[in-house]
């Protein structure tokens, strides 16, 4: 029986659309177990082949991911002739990893480099004649990634992983000493020195896993959505970070007519930056385009910038806006403070109690060296000056510390109960393998090397 | 020199160490004519190191030999004079038997086992060559001229092959225990192109047990209640005697590092690679400076005899040097020395020229066991013994070899480790060196193995039934446990006087049994309506009810393990002509030649993306 593998099957921050695929014997299962559709649909309502709109939703909390298609794809008429799942996410690349971990933590295990191919051949799908070409892209890909990985590696956190796994080796030498030189004149690993040496090396790794989604934001950008009322200086505020004049700028309501989206590089993290046809109601066909795709670039962002012109009171729409956003990252500007103040911090927090409010004058530049800093503020979760190196910026990273954190857990729970170290030493082992795939390593060998170089044993 | 025939066997098998006696009573045992050979038969079943059998690992070697019909479980249950369960403070998957032998009853029993055995002969003579034609092995030579001609020949040399001896700065040409060497043989095997190397090991002192003084040790008495090694034998009584255990000290340590010039470890004599599981009291002293005393036991080797052995003390350091560091320890103040430490040295092959079924790669129809291999330990070499055995069977009737794998037995992971990842060492099992350590437990072995060694054809009728007996007890129990509710009227006060808490609806007795602090003993406070059972099945059945949870996670594991274990790869496949193979992968492919796409994992130098290319490989032929 083979397990059920999964991945994000599109580039990374290429286009609005990204898919995650599963393949194998439990893709419906796992699909049903995180799909809501939408209403007036049951569950039932999947059907062989047939897309199916709906939700994304964590098991967990019934907290919504994302807004989604699926479709569900029996075997054997698939790509790798297993069942196939694919989930069409809308959202941001945020919302592309949370999807992609629900899945890993639903049962799958994360597709190796190649591994969809590798499976469509094994299957009997791809042709015979096509058995090099296969290879080839196997292979490719496999070096790839693991030229990625090295690349990693070479910083901080090769090294934080070695030092978590010397701390489990210990561990495992000194369990392997006890029990095959039972007799010899050492002393017994005890289980306050295992807890406490667990309890330690778990929360080292749950602090790397903290650094996951910043390192992802790193690595994959951030997406940002400028939203507000018409001319309130959204396309000024576009220019003002570009710094380069790309939008129209007009005083007439309805000037920017699509949505802009433009890369910004700010201090290292790429920035995926929208900007919005003012959300207002409207008869112009055009125009109506325009304020759906606002409407698709508002739910996929990371982090929304709501601009509202602080020199007038707020408006209506503004409060239609503030409606949207509910309690979603946001950063609110108030804007042309030159022109006088008419909207108060207080009001602006009575709307959205967690939004970073900041007074601006965008055509003067007041303020961007503000937003700017806040929006590293958010991806650094506060940390701005930590250091890149040792965060965790790969899924298949945190997918392994995530198992080793488990792993240690359970070990935890075994010696706190007094069971036997051989038994514990099953789970500390578990761990020490899953972190030394991270990097590449894992030989049994070494513990014994290091039983007899660090004990005086035998006759 | 003129040579003759003296007769044509199906198997010969060369040497009657430990390995030697498996692989020629198995033979024998099932139906093949077998010769056995022994340069002295005083040597058969040598125990020429400890006088021990078993201990952590190699317990479980000994049970899994029995479980298949070998014979060192049933000759270690007549030679004992004390037995010790191991580990007990730890879960059971590490419970390890070792007893205590009297050597020459050991020898003797062995011996006789030999000389009782039907289709087999037992010979004392020594074999100079090989008679090879077109790369299959014909017969051997003698060194009197006598010609023995067999389908398969089983090379079990232990250490005699070429073997020198080290004492201080002096060596000589010489067998273990002042035994003649194996000297031609050595030359021979080379001129058949079959590769030699030089592992060594050593052996402490043996002195007269009436010459030291016990009241200054701490006394290591058996186990009151006796557990045998076969699961042929339900109790066994046995007057035992017991071990000493005393310490070295700074003094010892002290003479011993003024005369470090004097080793030959260190002097550089010894070419052969020697196991770090067994260092010297030189190397001791010297790695582990630090340490303040080091622990030895007094062990003796047996009843018919005051000689002890010393274990703990090997050392190649002088006579006059010995003398003088054994007698600083308490206790030895007074000692005689009878037989003196020494180094050995010897020819071994490197095992990563076998095939899994212990066959010689370049040589057709040659079978290989025991230290000859490259491994330590009687046990491994038993164990080795049995399976080649077994094989060279097999290869007679022309059926399919028989592997064991590593989620199997302690078996399957030493040939497995020493066929495909080879070893720098002579090789000892560990207890960490198996992946699915819960499952392979010495309790179980008979569950694990008598039935495959029955369909080979090894394991008896009486053997078989006893196995088939012990299978249904242990369902039926588990089974009985699982269904008997009792109430907490009945279960609370028991759990009240063990301290365990109170229940307050009715549960199984397979529930409370999963409780740490229960015991299957125990529970039978509660639980009038059990029937006697037998030692091994009472221990089964609790493992296998208390670590239910720990046993179906291994079972998960060996599943995706055994997938790959199965997907076979042809012998005659050639790697140096698969597109996508990285070339160090196709090196070691082609000189190890794995039988499935599991074993070639485990091969160093073979990374995980050449493994998805044979995949494919393999998949493109079957589609073929």
């Amino acid at each position: 029986m083979e397990d059920t593998i999964a991945a994000i099957a599109t580039a990374y921050g290429e286009g609005g659309i990204g898919i995650v695929r599963i393949s194998g014997n439990r893709s419906k299962e796992i699909l049903d177990k995180l799909f809501k559709p939408a209403k007036n649909q049951d569950r039932k309502s999947i059907v062989n082949r047939q897309l199916t709109y709906g939700y994304i939703v964590s098991p967990e909390d019934n907290k919504i991911i994302d807004e989604v298609l699926v479709v569900f794809m029996k075997a054997p008429s698939t790509y790798t002739r297993e069942d196939v799942v694919e989930i069409f996410c809308h959202g941001s690349t945020v919302s592309l990893n949370k999807t992609l971990s629900l899945v890993l933590d639903s049962g799958a295990r994360l597709a190796e480099a190649g591994e969809f191919t590798k499976r469509a051949f094994l299957n009997g799908r791809i042709d015979l004649s096509q058995a090099e070409a296969v290879i080839d892209v196997i292979k490719a890909k496999t070096e790839k990634s693991f030229e990625l990985a090295i690349d990693q590696m070479e910083g901080h956190l090769s090294q934080r992983v070695k030092e978590l796994r010397d701390g489990l080796m210990d561990l495992l030498v000194r369990i392997a000493v006890n029990i095959d030189y039972s007799e010899e004149d050492i002393e017994e690993l005890s289980y306050e020195e295992t807890l406490t040496s667990l309890s330690s090396i778990g929360d080292k790794i749950e602090k790397l896993l903290s650094t996951a989604d910043t390192g992802r934001m790193i690595r994959e950008g951030l997406r940002v959505t400028i939203v507000g009322r018409p001319n309130v200086g959204k396309s000024s505020l576009m220019n003002a970070l570009l710094r380069e004049s790309r939008a129209i700028v007009t005083d007439i309501p309805g000037t920017t007519r699509d949505t802009i989206e433009e890369v910004l590089n700010l201090r290292g993290i790429p920035v995926y930056l929208t900007d919005t046809a003012g959300i207002h109601s409207t008869e112009d066909e055009i125009e109506k385009i325009g304020i759906e795709r606002s409407k698709l670039a508002f739910n996929r962002a990371d982090l929304i910038i709501f601009m509202v012109d602080g020199s007038l009171p707020l408006r209506e729409e503004d409060y239609l806006i503030a409606d949207q956003i509910g309690d979603r990252k946001v950063i609110v500007i108030l804007n042309k403070s030159d022109l006088g103040k008419s909207v108060t911090e207080k009001q602006i927090k009575e709307l959205l109690d967690n939004a970073i409010i900041i007074d601006a004058a965008v055509i003067h530049d007041k303020g961007i060296k503000e937003l700017e800093d806040s929006i590293l503020n958010l991806v650094y979760g506060g940390k701005v000056s930590q250091e890149h190196s040792d965060m965790v910026t790969n899924i298949r990273h945190k997918d392994l510390l995530e198992k080793a954190k488990n792993s240690i857990g359970d070990a935890k729970k075994m010696a706190l109960n007094n069971q036997p170290m051989d038994l514990i030493e099953i789970d500390i082992r578990q761990a020490w393998e899953y972190l030394g795939e991270i990097i590449g390593e894992t030989v049994t060998e070494d513990i014994i090397d290091q039983v007899f170089s660090r004990f005086c044993l035998g006759k | 020199m003129s040579s003759y025939l003296m007769g044509t066997y199906e198997v010969i098998v060369v040497g009657a160490g430990h390995a030697g006696c498996e692989a020629a009573l198995a033979t024998a045992r099932m139906g093949k004519k077998t010769l056995i050979l022994s340069m002295n038969l005083e040597a058969v079943a040598m125990l020429a190191c400890n006088p021990s059998i078993g201990g952590t690992g190699k317990g479980h070697l000994v049970r899994e030999i029995d479980a298949l019909g070998g014979q060192m479980g049933l000759t270690i249950d007549k030679a004992f004079i004390q037995s010790r369960m191991l580990n007990t403070s730890k879960g059971p998957a590490v419970h390890s038997l070792r007893a205590q032998a009297d050597k020459m009853l050991y020898h003797q029993e062995m011996k006789k086992t030999l000389e009782k055995q039907e289709m087999l002969d037992l010979k004392q003579g020594e074999v100079i060559d090989l008679l090879v034609e077109d790369g299959v092995v014909k017969g051997v030579i003698m060194n009197t001229g006598a010609k023995y001609l067999a389908q398969v020949v089983i090379l079990a040399t232990g250490t005699f092959l070429g073997s020198k001896i080290f004492i201080g700065d002096n060596n000589f040409l010489s067998g273990p225990n002042g035994m003649a060497p194996s000297i031609s043989l050595a030359e021979s095997l080379k001129g058949h192109g079959i590769e030699l190397r030089r592992f060594k090991t050593g052996t402490p002192a043996r002195v007269l047990g009436s010459t030291l003084d016990y009241d200054k040790m701490i006394e290591q008495p058996g186990d009151d209640e006796i557990t045998p090694f076969s699961f042929m034998n339900d109790d066994l009584e046995c007057e035992q005697v017991p071990c000493w255990l005393t310490y070295t000290n700074e003094k010892t340590h002290q003479i011993v590092r003024d005369n470090f010039h004097r080793s030959a470890l260190f002097g550089g004599d010894i070419e052969g690679v020697g196991a770090r599981y067994c260092p010297s009291i030189e190397d001791k002293v010297n790695r582990f400076a630090d340490k303040e005393r080091h622990q030895l036991f007094i062990e003796p080797e047996g009843l018919y005899t005051d000689e002890v052995y010393i274990q703990g003390m090997s050392t190649s350091l002088p006579e006059d040097v010995q003398d003088q560091f054994y007698r600083t320890i308490p206790g030895l103040e007074n000692l005689k020395i009878v037989r003196p430490a020494y180094a050995i040295e010897y020819d071994c092959i490197d095992p990563l020229d076998l095939k899994l079924s212990l066959e010689h790669r370049k040589i057709a129809n040659l079978f290989c066991a025991g230290q000859f291999n490259g491994s330590s330990g009687y046990e491994e070499a038993a164990a080795q013994g049995l399976i080649a055995g077994i094989n060279a069977s097999l290869k007679i009737d022309n059926k399919e070899p028989f592997i064991i794998d590593r989620s199997e037995a302690y078996i399957g992971v030493l040939i497995d480790d020493l066929v495909t990842k080879g070893t720098n060492e002579p090789y000892r099992i560990m207890t960490s060196r198996a992946e699915y350590r819960l499952l392979l437990r010495q309790d179980n072995a008979d569950q694990r193995l008598t039935e495959k060694g029955y369909r080979v054809g090894l394991v008896s009728e009486e053997r078989y039934q006893r196995y088939k007996e012990r299978k249904q007890a242990i369902e039926d129990e588990i089974s009985r446990l699982e269904k008997t509710i009792v109430t907490p009227s009945i279960a609370n006060p028991f759990l009240n006087e063990i301290g365990s808490s109170e229940i307050n609806r009715g549960v199984s007795l397979a529930q409370l049994l999963r409780r740490s602090e229960i015991t299957y003993d125990l529970l039978e406070a509660i639980d009038p309506e059990r029937i006697p059972l037998s030692r091994h099945v009472k221990t089964t059945v609790q493992v296998n009810i208390k670590y239910e949870g720990y046993i179906s996670k291994q079972l998960t594991q060996i599943e995706r393990f055994k997938k790959l274990e199965d997907m076979k790869l042809p012998e005659d496949l050639d790697y140096n002509n698969l597109h996508g193979l990285r070339i160090e992968a196709r090196q070691k492919l082609s000189n190890i030649r794995p039988r499935s796409i599991g074993q070639a994992s485990r091969i160093s130098g073979v990374s995980p993306a050449d493994i998805n290319v044979l995949l494919i490989h393999l998949e493109r032929m079957n589609r073929k």
